[in-house]
């Protein structure tokens, strides 16, 4: 029993002189527990909800009234007044908005007239958890609007077209843009940042940096070829996952190519970020350490899993800077959407600007010596 | 003879610990140095200096008349480095290692491919040539390692414990294998070992190195007479080491493991 012993003690004096597993393993538990305990469920607010008023008359304006006191109540809406209805629903496609309220030209005269009034909601039902939150916040808007506080000559009964955009999304293929940025991930940190240290640890650094290579140049080597290997592993979990979840007409070849270009982006992101972060690193236990940590960190506030509108200040700030957000928004305008560039330049640019940053970061860090 | 390598009063300090502590000296080209001392006595910090692999606290060193910190980059293309450990890529193949080094060093195409025929010839591997490097033994990567240190035909060769860890025929055949090559290349080696045996056969001049500072410096024959109240020829390096270097081998007998010392005289 006392070998027994033995290795028990080897392996709590090893554990007591590993601070930072110590730290990881207390650390990661809770950060799961808040993060995912605000990523789920919350109240979805701020919804961009675009009003084409057609009408003008005065129930359109009690309409947008009504409105206009949940967005300064519940705050589930930010308004948007739009004169052009086709302007609205282009940004609506390209994901600039959630929802069009469509006030028709004869709602006040139906209205007045009891001629069954009626005003449309056209939603982007390609995030269910924001589609149904709108339809029952314009739903119950349109209830109030039925409901006078004083007694009126016409009670009005105006009803309410829900529109959606798109053809039903179901969760799996809500979550693919997630997986595909998860798979970038995983391979970065394990293809990229482990075998980074570990190589690092066993001295084959030491080989590079006493030939005449530059930082730079020994920095974009690292971050270019972990971007090929993640790259690899986006397209394929690209591919696969579109025909696992259904989506619809998976092999579209322009699509495909927009995709590219995204999955390329956001391996040169979250390579450099991994860079940034493990360029000072010794400790191989370190990235492993780590992984689950910035998976949560990264993955939950993205709007992966739930939308971040449903997010606290204090993630959705998170979301902000984090590349998983871009990339799984742009990626969600890809598969879900089939949309164009237009819907997802910005994706593109914050990805850019972000591996720029990080990388040229990461080479001024860069040690040149031992 | 010119100089290849030129250390002046160079100082390497750790925080307080002074690793380095003002150490001048002097390698001629075609010369075979080696550096010899306790562990922990300096000699990597020393080598590690000279190959820009870490900045002198203080001092100068000039390898082929460039200075290590103000033109790095120079030196480095007119070097060849084999660090302490074995720093080759395990899953590529011996060619692929050549080859990666090669390129890093900017060799041109035209000569990648001959030269590197040559090197696996020089260092007996043209067989292996195709095979991973994790399937060799301790030996034969480590010559995988002396022939990736020539890629780009360097004219110094600094080598860090090259055959430590190695079995003695294996021990032998790189230091053969190193003599040849340097007959062969006129090259300038700078070779740290714990193996007395092979720096006295092979070392042109012996520098020993204990706490950081130089304590000795000349050819084999004239350290072994510089021991007082001996005959130069029953004197061996170990005795010259011991002299030197004798106070860490008491201490080490003192230590609670002698098994463990690094102060174990090999013969």
């Amino acid at each position: 029993m006392h070998r027994t012993w033995a290795i028990v003690e080897r392996e709590l004096r090893r554990f007591r002189r590993s601070p930072m597993l110590i730290v990881m393993s207390m650390i990661f538990p809770l950060l799961q527990l808040v993060v995912l305990g605000y990523a789920f469920g919350g109240n979805v607010k701020h919804l961009r909800l675009a009003i084409v008023d057609q009408d003008h008359g005065v129930p359109a304006v009690k309409i947008r009234e009504l409105a206009g006191a949940v967005s300064a109540g519940a705050r589930t809406l930010d308004l948007l007044e739009y004169s052009d209805p086709g302007e609205a629903l282009t940004d609506l496609r390209n994901g600039l908005i959630n929802g069009v309220l469509e006030i028709p030209p004869d709602f006040s005269r139906r209205t007045l007239t009891d001629q069954q009034p009626r005003v449309a909601l056209i939603s982007d039902n390609t995030d269910n958890f924001v589609s149904a939150t709108l339809a029952a916040t314009v739903s119950s808007l349109v209830g109030a609007f039925n409901t006078p506080v004083t007694v009126q000559r016409v009670t009005p009964v105006a009803s309410l077209d829900v529109v959606e955009v798109y053809p039903y999304v179901p969760y799996i293929q809500y979550l693919l843009p997630g997986s595909i940025t998860m798979s970038i991930f995983m391979m970065v940190m394990i293809g990229g940042g482990i075998i980074f240290i570990d190589d690092k640890a066993r001295g084959l650094h030491e080989g590079y940096l006493v030939t005449p290579i530059t930082k730079l140049e020994l920095v974009a080597g690292f971050n270019i070829s972990g971007t090929i290997k993640a790259v690899l592993a986006g397209a394929v979990i690209t591919v696969i996952g579109s025909v696992i979840a259904g989506v619809p007409n998976p092999l579209d070849p322009m699509r495909l190519l927009r995709m590219l270009l995204v999955i390329s982006l956001t391996s040169f992101a979250l390579i450099s970020l991994m860079f940034l972060l493990m360029v000072r690193v010794t400790d191989p236990l370190l990235p492993r350490a780590t992984f689950g940590v910035l998976n949560t960190v990264l993955y939950f506030p993205s709007g992966a899993v739930y939308p971040q509108a449903g997010f606290p200040n204090w993630m959705q700030a998170i979301a902000v800077v984090d590349p998983f957000t871009y990339a799984v928004h742009a990626f969600k305008n890809l598969l879900l959407k089939n949309t164009g560039f237009e819907a997802i330049s910005y994706d593109l640019l914050f990805l850019l600007l972000f591996s720029t940053v990080a990388m040229t970061a990461a080479t001024a860090l860069f040690k040149r010596t031992l | 003879m010119a100089d290849a390598i030129e250390v002046r009063d160079i100082v390497k300090k750790f925080g307080d610990f002074t690793a380095v502590d003002h150490i001048s000296f002097t390698v001629k080209a075609g010369e075979i140095v080696g550096l010899l001392g306790p562990n922990g006595a300096g000699k990597s910090t020393l080598i590690r200096m000279m190959v820009t692999l870490l900045p002198p606290t203080s001092g100068t060193v000039l390898v082929n008349g460039f200075d290590v910190v103000r033109q790095s980059d120079d030196v480095r293309r007119s070097i060849g480095v084999i660090p302490q450990s074995m720093t080759s890529d395990l899953e590529l193949s011996v060619e692929e290692n050549l080859l990666i080094f090669a390129k890093l060093y900017g060799v041109p195409r035209d000569k990648r491919t001959r030269l590197i025929k040559e090197l696996l010839e020089a260092v007996e591997l043209t067989q292996w040539a195709d095979k991973p490097v994790k399937n060799l033994s301790g030996g034969m990567r480590r010559r995988v390692e002396i022939a990736r240190g020539l890629v780009h035909e360097p004219r110094i060769f600094f080598l860090d414990e090259p055959t430590t860890g190695l079995d003695p025929v294996s021990r032998t055949a790189v230091w053969t294998m190193l003599q040849r090559i340097k007959s062969q290349r006129d090259l300038t080696v700078l070779i740290t070992t714990h193996y007395m045996d092979e720096a006295d056969k092979l070392c042109d001049r012996i520098a020993i190195v204990d706490h950081g500072k130089l304590v000795a410096l000349d050819t084999p024959r004239a350290l072994k007479a510089s021991i007082p109240g001996r005959e130069a020829d029953t004197v061996t390096l170990d005795d010259v080491f011991v002299h030197y270097a004798g106070h860490d081998l008491r201490d080490a007998l003192q230590a609670p493991s002698a098994a463990d010392s690094p102060f174990v005289m090999r013969r």
